[in-house]
């Protein structure tokens, strides 16, 4: 066996690594047919979110109360509410909304656990362990029970729900940095690095920042699916966007009552969620797979 | 061993620490006076000052987090603003449930996704394989409540199964498996996903490993390689997610058990919330937490148990 | 002549990646002669370690035997279907590895995984094959073999750990055991006792041994017959005494140069320049020319044959052809080969 994989990497012993790995990125990534699915379809959610809005004219919070819990049709493409607002226009004007909350409140996450995640790994000691154990208290929430303390505290909002969702995000990501920091600083060069007399600043961003990239991009992926479950699941139970905003999670929560004679009402933000989520999902595995082919956890 | 079991529980202690003064601090980190948003706004300003005083409020901080972690330590979670009764008795009566479902959820997930994954690796690179990931990652991807909803308009209302609803008991199910099914489903659906591609990952990356090739070279059948060498090896780092998954589904239950009128500590949360009725949130949060904490301890342990053999290789 | 137990003929096995088609073994030849043992030598690479997995048939999901035969007394077992080859693994033709540290299975005990060969081939029961497996521990040499076969290869050193492997290999008195790098992995002196051990038990049972490895001290030590491997292909073929007295194969005088001898008036150590040449980028001619220090233009165009010398020593270079275009004498590494034709 072990001739094989040295028969394999032979070719590739005379470049970089690294710059081999970005080299094969394109060409594992292309050849993951349902990663590409995946990026495409989070392109158009994106495309929707921003260009939407302009296209579908309709008011999505016109009601109209002698058309109201129509099932889809010609005239509204994915039926009407309780109150008759047009459920197509409400899904596009939530789209970028529920992006939003997604992209944020992983960048919140991101950024603070990437901190703590290199701080914690690079420094080790006591500092590492007093921030894993912050981390492991966060972690000790069983599932979306933090988010939904924080959110009971600070309020039903979207701004509360992002915060909520942001901080609900950080250990994974501290978790996944410390690990790959760990690693980058056993290199021998970064030792030499400091040798020379390079900051530690100047390291974390021009050394180890680079070579955990990969790992957060991939966790960041991922996490923006699971932002966004939990979001609809904070709107669901009334804890996050009020109405009448057009949020997914919250359209459910008021198609709840009309289940039986209107499924549609709760139906179609279902599947829209559900679209976004896995589009994420099938993207973030990609890149997993393009960007780390060892890794398959 | 002996030594790693007494530090990692010992490690659970600033952990607990710090859960509780997280949980505790919730109800100072409320913007404003507390006590007034309890009351609501048109309360006078006695009831406020009464509430104030019920609840400590007016004690420095370090006393009152003194105070309230000596009663909890005695079992004392302090009183609902809006009931009066103890917190402990609002919970207790709820907790079971919680857990029962939990439970169940676990079963079926660990059931369901052990034999996907398995099914799945065995046979990778078939279409069985990429149907069931490409199940896995739809469960993964579904919103559980929305899935709950879809089960009660198919099941509860499709099939005629509703009038069984009708006859819940307090603690809002329990009496047929009609009840308990579809609730189960809702909620384990997410975790089957997870622990069938774990599961498949792990086969995987045992299946290559140099002792399964030792196995062959005996000339074994692929099936006792697979189901006795592959497999056992590969169950073990599974036993961690299953841990994780009941985790999640202690958290998961608070929106299964709202879309299903389960009287479980969930729905009990969810109404607390919505009458702001902190002191209830407060223990219903800690105790899942304390919970949690402790499933995820044993599960570290018997991960370590079972991963000795392997471990000092 | 000795009777022939295994021959392997033109034997090609290719990789299949995403990177195209790897030919990890292209025209095999050699043959094991009835209770002798022939070495298989070769850089990492050599595909050495592919062609024994050939054997067995024990490649990876990708890697596929795409021609030759391998007649085992005569029949082709790549001819087999698998079961029967289920019945000629670890009875007839056993295998043992590399890594002792990890190819033992970590979750089952000692004598666990040497009964099942015994239960799987000869029918025993469970009791039978334990008891049996405390024998063969004994066989190996393994202290307090009743202690052993209950423990778990975590409780057992390396060295251990490969005396278990032979002994769950001899477990069938098979005809053929290929060891597959067996003492690599291990200390010295634990390699020299794994090595004695090898040997005496062939002697006792009357096998034959595939021996593959990279060590030319390990080859002189115990195999009769040599065949050297370079990228995918036999290079030269001998006995061992010829091989070791008269190496013809310029890759062959290299490695034997670069090795160092304390009983030979050595100067000094002669390496060979160059790599090993990527399974993807095959020269299309002689595949060693490009680190040969007497290839001409014809060995960079075209490969050569092995020839044979008659007496059953075979070399794959153009200087032992009456096509050679290079000079009469020709120096090698310091070592002068008298061209033919």
């Amino acid at each position: 066996m072990s001739e094989q994989t040295a028969g394999a990497s032979k070719s590739e012993r005379a470049y970089n690594p690294r710059l081999e790995l970005y080299k094969g990125f394109w060409k594992r990534f292309k050849k993951n047919k349902s990663a590409l699915v995946g990026g495409i379809v989070v392109l158009f959610f994106i495309f929707l979110a921003i260009f939407g809005p302009m296209l579908v004219s309709t008011d999505p919070n016109a009601t109209d109360i002698t058309n109201k819990l129509q099932p889809p049709s010609a005239e509204n493409w994915f039926g009407t509410d309780n109150y008759g607002r047009d459920i197509f226009s409400r899904i596009i004007h939530g789209t970028g909304l529920t992006l939003i909350v997604g992209f944020v409140s992983v960048m919140i996450g991101g950024i603070i656990g990437v901190l703590f995640g290199i701080v914690a790994g690079y420094y080790g000691g006591r500092i590492d362990t007093i921030i894993m154990r912050i981390m492991d208290i966060l972690l000790a929430f069983p599932g979306i029970l933090l988010a939904l303390a924080i959110v009971s505290v600070l309020g039903g909002s979207i701004q509360n729900m992002i915060i909520a969702i942001g901080i609900f995000s950080i250990p994974a990501f501290a978790r996944i940095v410390r690990g790959s920091t760990l690693s980058v600083r056993r290199l021998e060069y970064i030792d030499a690095m400091r040798a020379l007399g390079a900051s530690d600043f100047r390291i974390i961003f021009k050394h180890v920042l680079p070579n955990v990239l990969s790992p957060i991009i991939v966790q960041a992926t991922l996490r923006i699916a699971t932002a966004v479950l939990t979001a609809a699941g904070l709107s669901f139970l009334g804890l996050g966007a009020q109405p009448p905003t057009p949020e997914w999670g919250a359209m459910l929560s008021a198609g709840r009552s009309y289940m039986a004679e209107s499924p549609h009402m709760i139906l179609i933000p279902g599947i829209a969620i559900v679209l976004v989520v896995l589009a994420f999902n099938i993207f973030g595995d990609g890149l997993r797979d393009a960007l780390d082919p060892k890794a398959n956890k | 061993m002996l030594k790693y079991i007494i530090r990692r529980v010992l490690q659970t202690i600033p952990v607990l620490i710090g859960v509780s003064i997280l949980v505790f601090s919730l109800m100072h980190l409320i913007p404003g006076n507390p006590a007034q948003i309890i009351a609501g706004e048109g309360a006078s300003e006695q009831t406020v000052r009464q509430i104030e005083e019920r609840l400590g409020l007016n004690d420095p901080i370090h006393i009152q987090y003194f105070n309230y972690m000596s009663g909890v330590l005695q079992g004392d979670l302090g009183n609902s603003v809006r009931s009066g009764r103890a917190v402990s008795d609002e919970i207790g009566a709820r907790f079971w449930v919680t857990v029962e479902l939990s439970f169940y959820a676990t079963i079926l997930a660990v059931f369901i996704g052990l034999m996907a994954g398995i099914i799945s690796a065995v046979r990778r690179y078939t279409v069985a394989d990429t149907a069931i990931m490409v199940i896995a990652l739809f469960g993964l991807s579904m919103p559980n409540f929305w899935l709950g909803l879809v089960l009660i308009d198919w099941f509860a209302v499709g099939a005629g199964w509703l009038p069984e609803w009708a006859k819940l008991r307090p603690s809002g199910w329990g009496d047929s498996w009609r009840q308990v099914i579809l609730p189960v489903i809702t909620l384990g659906t997410g975790g089957a996903a997870i622990i069938a591609r774990m599961t498949r990952s792990s086969m995987l990356e045992v299946i290559n490993q140099d002792y399964i090739r030792t196995a062959r070279a005996k000339g074994l059948t692929d099936r006792i390689v697979t189901y006795r060498h592959a497999l056992k090896n590969a169950l073990i780092p599974v036993v961690t997610v299953v841990g994780l998954e009941f985790g999640g589904f202690l958290g998961g239950a608070v929106l299964t058990e709202t879309i299903f009128a389960i009287n479980g500590m969930g729905r009990l949360t969810v109404q607390a919330i919505t009458q702001r009725d902190f002191p209830i949130v407060q223990g219903a949060v800690l105790v899942l937490s304390v919970l949690f904490v402790f499933v995820n301890l044993i599960v570290d342990i018997s991960y370590k148990l079972l991963n000795k053999r392997i471990d000092l290789n | 002549m000795e009777e022939t137990i295994l021959d392997v003929r033109g034997l090609r096995t290719s990789f299949f990646t995403d990177e195209g088609e790897v030919k990890a073994v292209d025209g095999v030849s050699f043959s094991v002669p009835k209770g002798k043992t022939i070495g298989i030598v070769g850089e990492s690479g050599s595909g050495k370690s592919i062609t024994s997995l050939s054997i067995l048939r024990l490649l990876a999901e990708n890697g596929k035997v795409v021609d030759g035969e391998v007649l085992f007394k005569g029949e082709n077992i790549l001819d087999y279907s698998e079961k029967q080859m289920r019945g000629l693994r670890g009875n007839k033709i056993s295998m043992i590895f590399q890594e002792p540290m990890t190819s033992l299975n970590p979750v089952f005990t000692v004598g666990q995984q040497i009964s099942e060969s015994l239960t799987t081939h000869q029918g025993m029961n469970k009791k039978q094959a334990m008891a049996k497996s405390v024998d063969l521990l004994k066989l190996v040499g393994i202290p307090s073999p009743e202690k052993r076969v209950t423990q778990y290869p975590y409780e057992l050193s390396g060295g251990m750990r490969q005396r278990v492997m032979i002994a769950m290999a001899l477990a069938c008195n098979p005809e053929i055991l290929v060891a597959d790098e067996p003492t690599t992995a291990l200390d010295v002196t634990i390699q020299a006792q794994i090595l004695g051990l090898i040997k005496d038990l062939q002697n006792r049972l009357g096998m034959s041994v595939i021996f593959i490895t990279h060590d030319l001290g390990v080859v002189a030590e115990t195999c009769d017959y040599v065949a050297v491997m370079y990228a995918g292909q036999v290079v030269e073929y001998s006995d061992v005494r010829t091989l070791f007295r008269r190496p013809r194969h310029p890759y062959t005088i290299g490695l034997l140069k670069s090795l160092p001898r304390p009983d030979a008036d050595q100067e000094k150590l002669v390496p060979i320049h160059g790599m090993v040449p990527s399974p993807f980028k095959m020269p299309t001619g002689c595949r060693f020319a490009p680190r040969c220090p007497a290839a001409t233009d014809l060995c960079r165009e075209k490969l050569p044959d092995l020839f044979d010398d008659g007496e059953g020593n075979q070399v794959r270079c153009w200087i032992y052809d009456e096509e050679w275009p290079g000079p009469k004498e020709v120096d090698v590494f310091g070592e002068e080969r008298i061209a033919k034709g």
